[in-house]
C-alpha cells in the first residue's frame, strides 16, 4: 500500500491500471482529459499492458467499447457532457448485450449555455440506458470505485455496463492525498475478466439480432430484473471491498448522523462534503440534523432510502441539474420511492453550470428544512444561490 | 496458408451464409455476402450495420452467418471492428474481422468511423455493398447514387428529376487514408472477384473492398438481370475494376472500349425519365471517369462516344443557366 496524492482524474486512471483493463478506446474532452493522458502515458511506458484507441468521435469510442467488450475483454473508456451525449445511441447497445463496460463520466454541464464545469444534466439523461450509475464524492471514492465496478458490472448476477461518475473539476482536478491499493490485492479482489458469450469464431455466436415483438419485451424484462438484482450484488461488492482494503462506503447510499434525525437532506458527490461540514455544525449545536449520500442513481435503492428516511419531519433534495418541469431529477426519484411515507420533501437545485456551493447555501437548505418541521409550510423548489428574484 | 485462388475453379464449396435469409432473389447484397464469406471461411467475425443485410440475415431467433456475428448500429462499422480485432488480438484468436456496411453506412452516416478506422491501420476487412441507395428504408438517395437516378428522396418530379449529384468517389477517399489495400469488386467478374477477396483475406492492415451489388425493387430492373447489369456497369464506365496498393492504383479488368451509357440505364426503371440533357451530362462525366481510371495504362481502352458539348453544371441547380 502507497500513499500518493492525485487528482480524482488521475485516481481513476489508477484504478483502470489496477483492474487490468484491457482496451482503451478515447477521445478527449475537457475535464475527462487527464484520465485518458495518464492511461496513454501507462500504456506507451509499458507501464500497463493494453490497447489504447485514439478513436475519432465519442460515439466511435463506445462503438469501439463494444466491439472489445463483446469480443471478451475488460474494457474502460471515460467521458464528459458533449460526449456522453453522443455516445447516448451506443450506450444502448451495452446493456442489452449484457456487456460490463466501465464508463468514467467527469460530470460537466451539457451545452446550450455551454460551459466546461460541474452540473449533472448530462449523465441524468442517461438513468434510462441500461448502465448502473454511481456519483463519488472524493478522489479515493473515484480509485475504489473504478476497481468495484469491474466486479459489480461482471458479476454473472449483473452483466450490465457501469458509469462512475465524478464531478468536474471540483474533483477531477484537484489533488488529494490518496491510498493507492496494492496490484496483489487487487488482483484477489478482481480475478481475470472470463465472461461466457465471446464472439470467437471456435464457438461462433449471435450476437444483437433484429428482435421482432414476439421477444424484445421478455429481454427488456430480464434487463429490468438484472438491474435491480444488481442491488444486492452492490452491497456485497461493497462489503467484500471493505474487509480487504478497509474501506467501506455504505452500498447503495450512505447514512451520516442519521439515527436520531428529525430532518436530512440528500446529496450526490461532492455537494455531500459541504453538507457534511453543516450537518456537524448543527448537531455542535444539539440540532438533530442528518444527511443521506445517495450513491447509486441506477440501481435506484428503493428501499434502502425508504428505511433510511422512516421517522424524519422533514427531507430535502440536493439536485445538481434540472428537469425543466419544475423540479430536480434526483428529487422527482426521491418522492416517487418515499410517496406513501408522508414526509414533507422539498427539492434544492444548485450548483447548476458549475456555480459553486457554498457552506452558506448549505445553512440555507437546513434552516429551511428545519422550519418546516416546526410549521409544516414548505416550499416545494428553492433555486440556492440564484441572483435576482425567485418566484 | 492455403494456396492463393485465381479462378471461379478455387472457390470452396462450403457457405457460411446460409440459404434461408430473407434476401429478395437477385439481391447483389446476398450474392457478393455469400461469395466473400465462402473465401473467407469460418475463422472470420462478422459486423453488420443497419442495412438490408442486418434485416436479411439475422431476424432473432434466427441467423444465416455461421460465423461469431455481432450488429448494433449504422455509422460504426469502422469502430466496431477495431474494438472486436482489439479483444481477438489479445486473446490470440486468429482470423478476420469483416464488417459489411452498405453505400449509405459507408458514403454518408459511417464515413467518419470507416476514415477512423483506416486511418490508425485497423487490422480489419471493411465491405461496402453498394446497391447505391438506402434499399432498406424503402429507397431514398444516397451519396452513392448515381446521377439522374430516381429514388423517393430525388423523385422525378416537374422541375427536377432525379439526382442531381454525381455518385460520391469512396474509394479515393478511402485511398486518401493510406489502407493496406483497395479494390472494386463486380459479381459479373468472379475471377477478379475471387483473387481480391484472397488477397485482401491474406493481408494485414485495413483492407476495403467496394462491391456493386445491384438491387432488383431499388434499381427497378428484374431478378434475372443483376449479373448482366454489373457487367454493363463495367462495360460502359458506370464501375471500373481496379485495386490499389503500394500507393498505385491498377486496372485489373479493362474494357475493349466504352459503351454508351444507355446501355446500362434503359433496364433500369430508375433512369428511364432522364432526359436528353441529363443523359449527356451522364456520359460525359463518364468519359472523364474513364480516362481518369484507365488514362496512365499502356493498352489505353478508347471512349469513342459522342456526346454534344454543354456546358457542365453539377451544382444541383435544375434551373441552371435558365
Amino acid at each position: 500500500m502507497v500513499m500518493k496524492v492525485l487528482s480524482a482524474d488521475h485516481a481513476v486512471a489508477w484504478g483502470v491500471r489496477l483492474a487490468r483493463a484491457e482496451v482503451v478506446p478515447a477521445f478527449p474532452i475537457t475535464p475527462q482529459t487527464l484520465i485518458m493522458e495518464l492511461l496513454a502515458e501507462f500504456i506507451y511506458d509499458g507501464e500497463m499492458d493494453a490497447d489504447f484507441i485514439p478513436a475519432e468521435s465519442e460515439h466511435s469510442v463506445m462503438s469501439v467499447a463494444v466491439g472489445a467488450s463483446a469480443g471478451g475483454v475488460r474494457t474502460f473508456t471515460a467521458t464528459s457532457s458533449q460526449g456522453l451525449a453522443l455516445m447516448h445511441e451506443m450506450l444502448y447497445a451495452a446493456p442489452q448485450t449484457r456487456l460490463p463496460i466501465v464508463m468514467a463520466n467527469v460530470n460537466r454541464s451539457l451545452g446550450a449555455a455551454a460551459g466546461i464545469w460541474a452540473e449533472h444534466n448530462d449523465s441524468m439523461p442517461e438513468r434510462e440506458s441500461g448502465w448502473l450509475q454511481v456519483y463519488v464524492e472524493d478522489g479515493q471514492e473515484a480509485l475504489d470505485m473504478t476497481i468495484q465496478a469491474y466486479r459489480l458490472a461482471e458479476d454473472r448476477r449483473v452483466l450490465l455496463p457501469i458509469m462512475v461518475c465524478l464531478d468536474g473539476f471540483i474533483l477531477s482536478h484537484t489533488v488529494e492525498r490518496l491510498e493507492l491499493p496494492d496490484q496483489r490485492a487487487v488482483d484477489d479482489f478482481l480475478p481475470k475478466f472470463a465472461p461466457q458469450d465471446v464472439l470467437d469464431p471456435e464457438e461462433p455466436k449471435t450476437f444483437n439480432p433484429i428482435v421482432p415483438p414476439e421477444y424484445a419485451m421478455e429481454m427488456r424484462y430480464q434487463l429490468d430484473r438484472a438491474m435491480d438484482g444488481a442491488s444486492s450484488v452492490v452491497a456485497e461488492v461493497d462489503s467484500v471491498f471493505a474487509s480487504s482494503f478497509g474501506r467501506s462506503y455504505g452500498g447503495l447510499l450512505e447514512k451520516y448522523r442519521m439515527d436520531d434525525a428529525e430532518y436530512a437532506l440528500i446529496t450526490l458527490g461532492t455537494a455531500t462534503s459541504t453538507a457534511r461540514t453543516i450537518v456537524d455544525e448543527l448537531r455542535a449545536a444539539g440540532k438533530r440534523a442528518g444527511l443521506i449520500k445517495l450513491r447509486f442513481m441506477r440501481p435506484f435503492p428503493h428501499e434502502k432510502l425508504r428505511e433510511a428516511c422512516k421517522g424524519l419531519k422533514a427531507l430535502g433534495v440536493f439536485d445538481r441539474s434540472v428537469g425543466f418541469n419544475r423540479f430536480g431529477p434526483v428529487f422527482t426519484e426521491v418522492r416517487n420511492s418515499l410517496y406513501d411515507l408522508k414526509i414533507p420533501i422539498t427539492d434544492h437545485i444548485g450548483g447548476i453550470g458549475g456555480r459553486d456551493v457554498t457552506l452558506n447555501d448549505m445553512r440555507d437548505i437546513y434552516a429551511a428544512l428545519e422550519r418546516s418541521t416546526e410549521n409544516g409550510k414548505v416550499r416545494p423548489v428553492t433555486w440556492h444561490g440564484l441572483r435576482g428574484v425567485q418566484r | 496458408m492455403s494456396e492463393e485462388m485465381a479462378t471461379i475453379k478455387d472457390m470452396p464449396n462450403n457457405d457460411y451464409f446460409l440459404s434461408g435469409h430473407g434476401a429478395c432473389p437477385g439481391c447483389g447484397v446476398a450474392i457478393a455476402v455469400k461469395n466473400i464469406m465462402r473465401i473467407l471461411g469460418p475463422d472470420t467475425t462478422v459486423y453488420v450495420p443497419a442495412s438490408c443485410l442486418i434485416v436479411f440475415s439475422a431476424l432473432y431467433p434466427t441467423s444465416a452467418f455461421r460465423n461469431p456475428f455481432l450488429f448494433t448500429a449504422f455509422e460504426n462499422t469502422g469502430a466496431v471492428i477495431t474494438g472486436i480485432k482489439a479483444a481477438q488480438r489479445r486473446r490470440g484468436v486468429q482470423g478476420n474481422v469483416v464488417g459489411f456496411a452498405g453505400d449509405g453506412g459507408t458514403f454518408d452516416i459511417g464515413l467518419q468511423a470507416m476514415s477512423g478506422a483506416a486511418e490508425r491501420g485497423e487490422d480489419v476487412l471493411y465491405v461496402c455493398l453498394d446497391n447505391e441507395a438506402y434499399m432498406n428504408t424503402g429507397i431514398q438517395r444516397s451519396g452513392a447514387t448515381p446521377f439522374g437516378a430516381w429514388t423517393t428522396t430525388s423523385p422525378v418530379g416537374k422541375v427536377r428529376q432525379g439526382k442531381r449529384q454525381m455518385k460520391k468517389d469512396i474509394m479515393d477517399i478511402v485511398i486518401a487514408n493510406q489502407p493496406a489495400y483497395a479494390a472494386t469488386l463486380s459479381i459479373a467478374h468472379f475471377s477478379d472477384f475471387i483473387k481480391k477477396v484472397d488477397k485482401a483475406k491474406r493481408m494485414k492492415g485495413f483492407r476495403f473492398l467496394h462491391v456493386l451489388t445491384p438491387c432488383v425493387p431499388g434499381w427497378k430492373t428484374e431478378s434475372i438481370r443483376s449479373v448482366e447489369l454489373a457487367r454493363l456497369a463495367v462495360e460502359t464506365g458506370m464501375w471500373t475494376l481496379y485495386e490499389w496498393e503500394f500507393g498505385e492504383a491498377r486496372s485489373t479488368y479493362r474494357p475493349k472500349e466504352m459503351r454508351p451509357v444507355t446501355d446500362y440505364l434503359m433496364p433500369q426503371g430508375r433512369f428511364r425519365h432522364m432526359s436528353k440533357d441529363d443523359l449527356n451530362l451522364l456520359q460525359r462525366w463518364l468519359c472523364e471517369k474513364w480516362y481518369y481510371h484507365y488514362g496512365h495504362e499502356v493498352e489505353q481502352p478508347v471512349c469513342h462516344i459522342n456526346h454534344e458539348e454543354k456546358p457542365m453544371h453539377f451544382d444541383g441547380d435544375p434551373l441552371h443557366g435558365v
